[in-house]
């Protein structure tokens, strides 16, 4: 049976990991390497390394890092953050990343997906959303949440479907930083909707939001950040409780 | 020496630092002196199944691979789009001819309830247990849309439970695949790259 994947999520910026408390006020958490070493040998199902401040300049620095995390980690990763055409992806996969994420260049130009599906193929492009709660809508959000759209979510996940994308990365800006729990309804709802996995992102807090999202919204994977960053919640204390809740996991 | 086939498919990168990691000396190459000088041909690859018979034929390596492999019987690995391009045909993203080592074609899921693509940790059945004797553990990564049918029952090494019971991986002789990522799989990739390459643990 396919195991649900735990995936810590390390949001880099300069060459560190940092998190966001709904995307403003960062604090440092530590070198991206070394956390992904510590969080592999800890049985993290998969990696994803969110490069927030991508600019030009600074590809050739995140390029150096997922080299030298390549060399270190013998699970999946996935990079994303300042990839907006072929070649950046391109550079990223010989660098030894196994997928890469798009998100606001994917809005931009949806075009994109179909392209580096066509390239790499489907399992290589995740597709991150951004999404808020407005007017009884759920709205996608770009720039790190700092620019709206005129997008619905649902809308927008099930085009990026048709167009290759081989998985979603959800967050709920709304959730995210809260520590409250996942957004299942919103989560539940996508997944019903798309044949592709999805990994739920935003409000994880304790273990029981994990066996929640799992149970409620039948995800694929679960993202969290600062609780593993922080030592708030130990990936085999996690996959004991989801396995105790009869979710297939990964020991 | 082993020969990683350098196609412009995808991650050759990965599983060169596993063979590093366990001193197995290796280069990737798409140079045919190379590949005829080496004793283990391994190829690994993601991407469509076309586009790999493509690049393949745009490097002359068609007959190449076939004659060290096929006729000079030179240990094989092959790792995901490594293993489908063995079979005789593929499907992704029109019908296309592969190297026709195996019989049988790849086909994509046709799932009802189950996502495509098929991505992540699964556990294995072995069949045939020759390269997985030492694998503590039977969870691996897939990430995978398409899958293969072999003809004969005989050449599967392993199934995985998606649905139903998808080929996970095939042995024939001097020709081992697997539609999972050993070098994305931890400690059990490792167990049987491991045994594959005939090293002691």
């Amino acid at each position: 049976m396919l195991s649900k994947r735990i995936i810590p999520c390390l949001d880099v910026k300069d060459g560190r990991t940092v998190k966001g408390i709904n995307f403003v006020d960062l604090r440092d958490a530590g070198d991206p390497v070394e956390l992904a070493a510590q969080y592999a040998k800890q049985g993290a199902d998969e990696l994803v390394f969110l490069d927030i401040t991508a600019t030009h300049e600074r590809r050739k620095t995140m390029i150096e890092m997922v080299k030298s995390v390549a060399r270190q980690l013998n699970i999946p990763f996935t990079i994303g953050g300042g990839i907006t055409e072929i070649a950046d992806a391109e550079a990223l996969l010989n660098a030894g990343a196994d997928k890469i994420s798009i998100n606001s260049a994917a809005v931009k130009n949806p075009q994109l997906i179909e392209d580096l599906a066509k390239t790499f193929g489907v399992q290589f492009v995740v597709l991150a959303v951004d999404t808020k709660h407005i007017n009884g809508k759920n709205i996608v959000h770009l720039n790190g949440g700092r620019l709206i759209t005129e997008l619905e979510t649902e809308s927008w996940i099930k085009q990026a479907e048709n167009l290759g994308a081989g998985e979603i990365l959800l967050t709920s800006m709304d959730h995210d930083g809260t520590k409250q729990g996942f957004d299942c309804d919103l989560l539940g709802k996508i997944n019903k909707m798309i044949n592709i996995p999805i990994i739920a992102s935003g409000g994880a807090g304790k273990t029981e939001h994990f066996t929640e999202v799992f149970q409620k919204a039948g995800v694929d994977a679960a993202l969290a950040a600062s609780v593993f960053h922080y030592g708030e919640i130990l990936i085999p204390d996690l996959k004991q409780e989801l396995k105790r809740n009869n979710i297939p996991v990964r020991i | 020496m082993v020969a990683i086939i350098d196609y412009g498919m995808g991650n050759v990168a990965s599983v060169q630092k596993a063979l590093n990691f366990l001193s197995v000396k290796n280069v990737i190459t798409d140079d045919h002196d190379a590949i005829k000088a080496a004793d283990i041909i391994l190829l690994p690859g993601v991407g469509s199944f076309a586009q790999g018979m493509k690049n393949l034929q745009e490097r002359n390596l068609i007959e190449l691979l076939k004659d060290e492999v096929m006729v000079k019987k030179k240990k094989f690995l092959g790792i995901c789009l490594g293993m489908q391009l063995i079979m005789e045909k593929g499907i992704e993203p029109h019908e296309c001819e592969g190297l026709g080592w195996i019989e049988g074609q790849v086909v994509k899921f046709e799932l009802e309830h189950l996502n495509v693509p098929h991505m992540g940790w699964n556990n294995i059945d072995v069949l045939n247990n020759t390269y997985y004797e030492n694998c503590e553990t039977k969870d691996f990564y897939f990430i995978h849309s398409y899958h293969v049918l072999p003809k004969n029952k005989i050449d599967i090494a392993a199934t995985v439970d998606y649905g139903f019971d998808v080929v996970a991986s095939i042995q024939r002789g001097n020709i081992f695949a697997t539609q999972f990522h050993p070098e994305k799989s931890q400690n059990a990739g490792l167990a049987i790259l491991k045994t594959f390459f005939g090293i002691n643990a």
